[in-house]
């Protein structure tokens, strides 16, 4: 721990930032420290968060601020350039994109990538590879456990896309689905790895005020069904502020504030990353 | 001999070669679909093959299934082989550099070959009537040799089960994911390099059951049959749309009813420029192939 002692500024506040009914559990996510740069310039820089196991948390800040890399980080698609990340209270240190997807983080894109040529179910399946019992022998020779099993996570994936009302497109090809519903897929595919985390890019972009309501009642539905946290990064305040329990503010690569929504929504060191200084107003706000 | 059974004659010779490209280029546009990579070391995999069935049969008098089990076996094993060693620390790198190993380890087989074995042919045709002296169908005057069954059937056989295993199992579902998505279907827990590995070995294992049937055609093994077989069936693949697995099939079966077609007419020595030829207007007039998927470049 010496290593971050300087820089893991509030390790000790994370008593108040977590819901209450999460307090009793190792949290699902903790990153210390967490530092990432590119040629030299940090994109990220001494990001310190902890995510509760149940807790539905935004990370939100201007364009460019660093939120998708921190997406990227937590997944392991960058290697950390200092700091660490702990999951299920589990050092990732090392660990390879796989590894910590099975250790429980799944995650969406902002551009969706969904596997486009390949029908609906099949793309819940490919998430559910992991899960999905059989070997190459059993399956070439069709033995009764291949079908079993091929039955088994069938059944699983038409369940999951109930949770959209997906299930009657289940053999349709992804790429032909209106955007909405590929954004829903991505979001099944992501939950059919059994993560302890989701992390959703954008989650909301470019859907209509009414599926952006749909969109919420379907994460909090997520998070009551499977019990797991949800990390999400969004630009759509209404979104944010009606669902997140907490709220990290990113700007520039450095967390500038954390709180409740209500805490986020009066900090002005928020308002002035988002909307710019009051002329003569004083720095006084700085690293905090 | 009748028009008729002239013109059957030659479509069962187009179906027993066309069959055999149809397995080699499967194994072509498999790897191409999942790295991009065009491996040119693929035509040599049936040479070793070949040599593998030639050793068990002829030096070690193994019994013909035994034998037939490890020439495709050691087909598996070298395509695995080959793309831990060669391909994998070059994953990240240029496509060209992929593609120049990819001719160096198919020089190096062919010369490692000859080195070894000498240049000339080793003649199995006594070792392979065990295989292929099964009876033969007569109909109107025309003869189905049981090699051409055996090939026909065989082929058959293995497209339909390397179909389902693509389409029905998760290890398929996982290679289509990857070829479409690398880095999406990592974050999904799906392991490239077993999933690169896995194509590998069903790509190679079917062109171990190309120079079986290749053998039962033609039973001799030297060092180079492996590169104008694999050059063919490189155009197969083309043909069918590289990348695309049932485009694999059309386009083998469609490179040796061609050829037929050319014997047919008495033109056989033009056969091997009429396959190019196909090769050359595919690639000016659909260069996406008869299946291929039209790539649209990422922004």
């Amino acid at each position: 721990m010496s290593d971050y002692e300087l820089t893991y500024n509030d390790y000790d506040s994370r008593e108040k930032i977590l819901p209450e009914r999460d307090k009793a559990y190792t949290p699902v996510m903790e990153a210390i420290g967490l530092s990432i740069e590119f040629g030299g310039l940090p994109a990220v820089d001494d990001f310190n968060l902890t995510v509760g196991r149940t807790e539905i948390c935004g990370l939100i800040g201007p364009n460019g601020a660093g939120k998708t890399t921190v997406f990227n980080l937590l997944t392991k698609v960058y290697q950390p350039t200092r700091g660490k990340i702990l999951i299920d209270g589990r050092d990732t240190k090392g660990m390879s994109t796989i590894q910590v997807n099975r250790a429980g983080v799944a995650r969406t894109f902002q551009n969706i990538r969904l596997f486009k040529n390949l029908s609906v179910i099949d793309n819940v399946l490919i998430g559910m590879h992991n899960h999905t019992h059989y070997n190459m022998l059993t399956s070439t020779l069709r033995l009764p456990k291949y079908w079993k099993a091929e039955k088994a996570a069938r059944e699983k994936a038409l369940e999951l896309l109930s949770i959209f009302g997906m299930q009657d497109q289940a053999d349709a090809e992804a790429g032909s689905l209106p955007y909405g519903a590929q954004r829903r897929l991505e979001i099944v595919r992501a939950l059919a790895t059994g993560p302890k985390l989701l992390l959703l890019d954008e989650p909301a972009a470019g859907m209509n005020p009414s599926e952006t309501t749909e969109l919420m009642e379907n994460i909090h539905k997520i998070r009551d069904t499977f019990q797991i946290a949800i990390m999400l990064i969004e630009h759509d305040m209404s979104l944010v502020m009606g669902i997140c329990e907490g709220i990290a503010v990113l700007n520039y690569g450095k967390i500038i504030a954390k709180g409740t929504p209500e805490e986020i929504r009066r900090n002005p060191v928020v308002i002035e990353a988002y909307l710019g200084k009051k002329r003569g107003e004083k720095q006084d706000a700085e690293g905090q | 001999m009748s028009l008729f059974s002239t013109i059957v004659s030659q479509l069962v010779n187009g179906l027993q070669s066309g069959s055999i490209y149809a397995l080699v280029a499967l194994g072509y546009s498999m790897v191409y679909g999942i790295i991009l990579l065009l491996n040119f070391a693929h035509g040599d995999i049936i040479m070793v093959g070949a040599y593998a069935a030639w050793m068990c049969m002829v030096n070690f008098h193994l019994h013909p299934v035994v034998s037939i089990l490890i020439a495709i076996l050691t087909s598996t094993l070298l395509g695995v082989v080959i793309e831990k060693v060669a391909y994998t620390p070059l994953r990240s790198a240029p496509r060209l550099s992929l593609l120049i190993t990819a001719i160096g380890v198919s020089f190096l087989l062919e010369n490692g070959f000859q080195l070894i074995f000498g240049a000339g042919a080793k003649d199995m045709s006594s070792a392979m009537t065990a295989v292929t002296g099964g009876p033969s169908i007569s109909f109107g005057g025309t003869t189905l040799s049981f090699p051409a069954m055996l090939t026909i059937i065989v082929s058959i056989l293995s497209m339909a089960v390397l179909t389902f295993l693509v389409q029905k199992t998760k290890l398929g579902k996982a290679m289509r994911a990857v070829s479409e998505d690398m880095g999406a279907a990592q974050l999904m827990g799906i392991s490239v390099n077993a999933t690169v590995s896995f194509t590998f070995a069903v790509g190679s294992a079917l062109a171990g059951i190309g120079a079986i049937l290749y053998l039962c055609a033609y039973p001799q093994a030297n060092p180079t049959m492996g590169s104008m077989l694999g050059l063919k069936a490189f155009v197969a693949a083309v043909l069918g749309g590289i990348g695309s697995i049932p485009g694999a099939m059309i386009g083998g079966f469609v490179i040796g009813m061609a050829e037929a077609l050319v014997s047919a007419v008495g033109l056989s020595v033009w056969k091997d420029g009429v396959v190019f030829a196909i090769l050359i207007v595919v690639l000016l007039v659909k260069p996406t192939g008869i299946l291929g998927r039209n790539i649209t470049e990422k922004v």
